[in-house]
């Protein structure tokens, strides 16, 4: 066959890979499909309830109840300036964007191996919609956050004020989603043949946040636990929530160089996320 | 017509077997080959995909070597038994699986319907499930607004529209997505027996709009069914695969036929050994059955004249005394009818007879068929039963457009007289 034959194919299929297959433009051909992935996300999770989206409210609301109880009241850690409520609420506010952006992408081949084994379609739209059906709910359990925030900030006369640094916020999200995306994409590549990853989610997620500075500050760790604080000093969570911590509350170790480091660590987990995706979506309904 | 999907030289190769410790080592080695620069070692193994041989490989061929054109317009249809790899064809055009060596190229867009209502979320209501499923299989919003009524109404399930998914009975939930499917518009349309769901009423739909699709439309259509009248009738061309390999390409009837000998139930021609089937009075020689005007080795078709040959030695002296008598029954072991030669009044003579019994066309269902063999005596009592002696398997003939392709109820199907009077 002739080279100039050879340019009308439309596409391939063949054995051999690239080892970054994003296709762009197809994946745009297929935004519809995105957007209906999205809402079928959001919508279905509160389908024949009857509080429906409040649930999106209640969780971190209890659970920042609860942290504030334990770890403030009867732990007694200090939280700076900012009431331990609010501190509590900024945390797991950021690290539930980051946690959900997580376990439902780790799980992305093995809940829908049904779809995939039938037909096909860009598979990363699926970590994609799964990234922006978070982002909604993120925004919904920030709202809660802004709505604390302004109890605290009027009636309470608390201390606290945001500041020029919360410009960088988009840069802090778009960190978080990359961060959970990519950890999300390598681990459901694994578990397609090895199930072995998902028991590791489940309680790694867990351990993950107690040394990704939710519950208490950094400060603090630093003073109590020296020998350990690099541990949850160059993890990059912790830079993205007390960060968050730092541009509405005031409190928190915060510098531009050390949000560059979270974020670049985001890309590139994202990057490598992405090649194992890509390398595993090919055939991993054979092994899954 | 031009060329639109080239198949060239795909294989695909699948490992037997758990995923355990012994993969997590095969998985290494692999590895360990690749980093080397060499090739993967488990390609020089592997044995063809024949289930019913003890191999001790874990790893199989599912496809070797297969190649094909397809040209713009044609509807191939791909036949084989269970496991022969029709299925893991499919599943590599439509990109669910990537072949382990060769390549498809494809002037095309390709768009499957391997089994229907993929995709199907059960809390979403069928119009949100009609969205959800068209996005999936690959039409925008637009396309599929613009057909919703049609979908909804082809479905027939426009009082259920806005009800979950999950409250539908597993019919509905068929007719919807297949609704979704047919409305359909790729370049190249792959599907995977489809015509196996659904109700008398609404497979006749199906078969219709498959119809539109490929005659009408002039679309591309591979079709993999085992049902060998919709085969017959709506494919152009079709591909016999055995154990992963194409063993014949052509014309679609040969093909049937190519296919339907491969099995050995089939037994057209027996011949007996002198004394096997013999008394003092008689010996049996041979009995064939077969449609008039084509050979032994043909498959048996329902819209044919089928002939049954006996070839009897009547060594008695009184040779009108004796008639042959058959009974046939079905493959469960039902008595359907019996048939003698003594209503038909022949006489047999002395010597061997050459007898010929002729069914007329359109008189069998399709299906498998046994008979027994009767000598009678004086038209009263069997002087030499032997059972089940001979069987053959009638098959479905190519029907008209728009006619129904599954089997009707029954055995036999008698053209009586029909009249209309005023």
């Amino acid at each position: 066959m002739d080279t100039l034959k050879e340019d009308k194919w439309l596409y391939t299929i063949s054995s051999k890979q690239k080892l970054i297959n994003l296709n762009f433009k197809e994946i745009w051909r297929y935004r519809d499909l995105i957007v209906l992935f999205v809402k079928r996300d959001v919508v279905t999770v509160y389908k024949q309830t009857i509080l429906g989206p409040l649930w999106y409210f209640i969780q971190p609301l209890f659970t920042s109840i609860i942290f504030t109880v334990i770890f403030n009241d009867l732990a007694s850690i200090p939280t700076g300036l900012a009431p331990a409520f609010l501190f509590n609420l900024a945390g797991i506010t950021s690290w539930n964007y980051f946690k959900e952006c997580l376990t439902k992408t780790s799980s992305t081949f093995t809940s829908n191996q049904n779809i995939f084994g039938k037909v096909y379609f860009p598979r990363v739209i699926i970590p994609i919609a799964t990234v922006l059906s978070n982002l909604i709910k993120f925004g919904i359990q920030l709202l809660v956050f802004i709505i604390f925030y302004l109890y605290y900030f009027y009636f309470q006369n608390a201390q606290i004020s945001p500041n020029s640094s919360l410009l960088l916020f988009p840069v802090l999200a778009v960190t978080m989603a990359l961060l959970g995306l990519g950890f999300g994409m390598v681990i459901s590549s694994l578990t397609t043949k090895y199930r072995d990853m998902t028991f590791l989610v489940q309680f790694g997620v867990q351990l993950l946040m107690y040394a990704s500075a939710v519950m208490y500050p950094i400060s603090f760790f630093k003073a109590k636990l020296p020998s350990m604080s690099w541990l949850v000093e160059y993890n990059p969570l912790t830079t993205v929530i007390e960060a968050f911590r730092y541009m509405t509350l005031g409190v928190g170790d915060y510098s531009i160089e050390k949000l560059m480091y979270a974020f670049v660590f985001g890309v590139v987990i994202f990057i490598l996320g992405l090649i194992v995706f890509n390398r595993t979506e090919r055939s991993f309904i054979d092994t899954v | 017509m031009e060329v639109i999907l080239k198949i060239e030289n795909l294989s695909k190769q699948y490992r037997l077997g758990l995923v355990g410790t012994g993969t997590l080592s095969d998985d290494f080695k692999r590895w360990w080959y690749k980093i080397r620069g060499k090739e993967d070692p488990f390609l020089k193994i592997g044995d063809s995909n024949d289930r019913s041989l003890c191999q001790d490989s874990d790893y199989v061929w599912a496809l070797q070597e297969i190649n094909f054109d397809v040209r713009e317009g044609e509807v191939i249809g791909i036949i084989g038994k269970n496991g022969a790899g029709k299925s893991t064809l499919l599943k590599i055009l439509s990109r669910v699986t990537s072949p382990t060596t060769g390549e498809i190229k494809t002037k095309g867009r390709i768009a499957s319907l391997l089994e229907v209502g993929t995709g199907f979320h059960p809390e979403l209501t069928g119009k949100e499930n009609i969205y959800l499923n068209g996005a999936i299989l690959g039409m925008t919003k637009a396309e599929i607004k613009s057909k919703e009524s049609e979908i909804v109404n082809f479905s027939g399930c426009t009082r259920y529209i806005d009800t979950p998914v999950k409250r539908y009975s597993s019919g509905m939930r068929v007719r919807l997505a297949f609704a979704v499917a047919a409305f359909l518009e790729p370049d190249i349309l792959v599907i995977d027996e489809v015509l196996a769901v659904g109700d008398a009423d609404f497979q006749k739909k199906a078969i219709g709009k498959m119809q539109d699709i490929s005659k009408g439309e002039g679309r591309t259509v591979l079709f993999v069914s085992h049902n060998m009248a919709a085969v017959k009738s709506l494919c152009t061309r079709a591909i016999v695969l055995e154990h992963g390999k194409i063993v014949f390409s052509g014309n679609t009837d040969e093909a049937v036929s190519y296919y339907l000998k491969g099995d050995a139930k089939t037994n057209n021609v027996k011949i007996f050994n002198h004394n096997e089937i013999e008394t003092p009075i008689f010996s049996l020689r041979k009995l064939i059955v077969k449609n008039e005007g084509r050979g032994v080795e043909d498959p048996i078709s329902e819209n044919l004249n089928i002939d049954l040959k006996t070839f009897i030695d009547i060594k008695s002296d009184a040779p009108e005394r004796y008639h042959v008598t058959y009974h046939l029954y079905n493959e469960i072991g039902d008595a359907l009818f019996s048939f003698s030669s003594a209503r038909g009044g022949l006489e047999l003579k002395q010597g061997v007879n050459s007898i010929s019994c002729t069914f007329p066309k359109d008189f069998f269902q399709s299906g498998e068929y046994y008979l027994t063999f009767f000598l009678i005596e004086d038209r009263k009592r069997a002087h030499f039963i032997e059972k089940d002696i001979i069987n053959f398997t009638v098959i479905d003939a190519e029907r008209a457009l728009g006619v129904y392709f599954g089997r009707e109820p029954g055995y036999i199907r008698p053209n009586f007289k029909w009249e209309l009077h005023d």
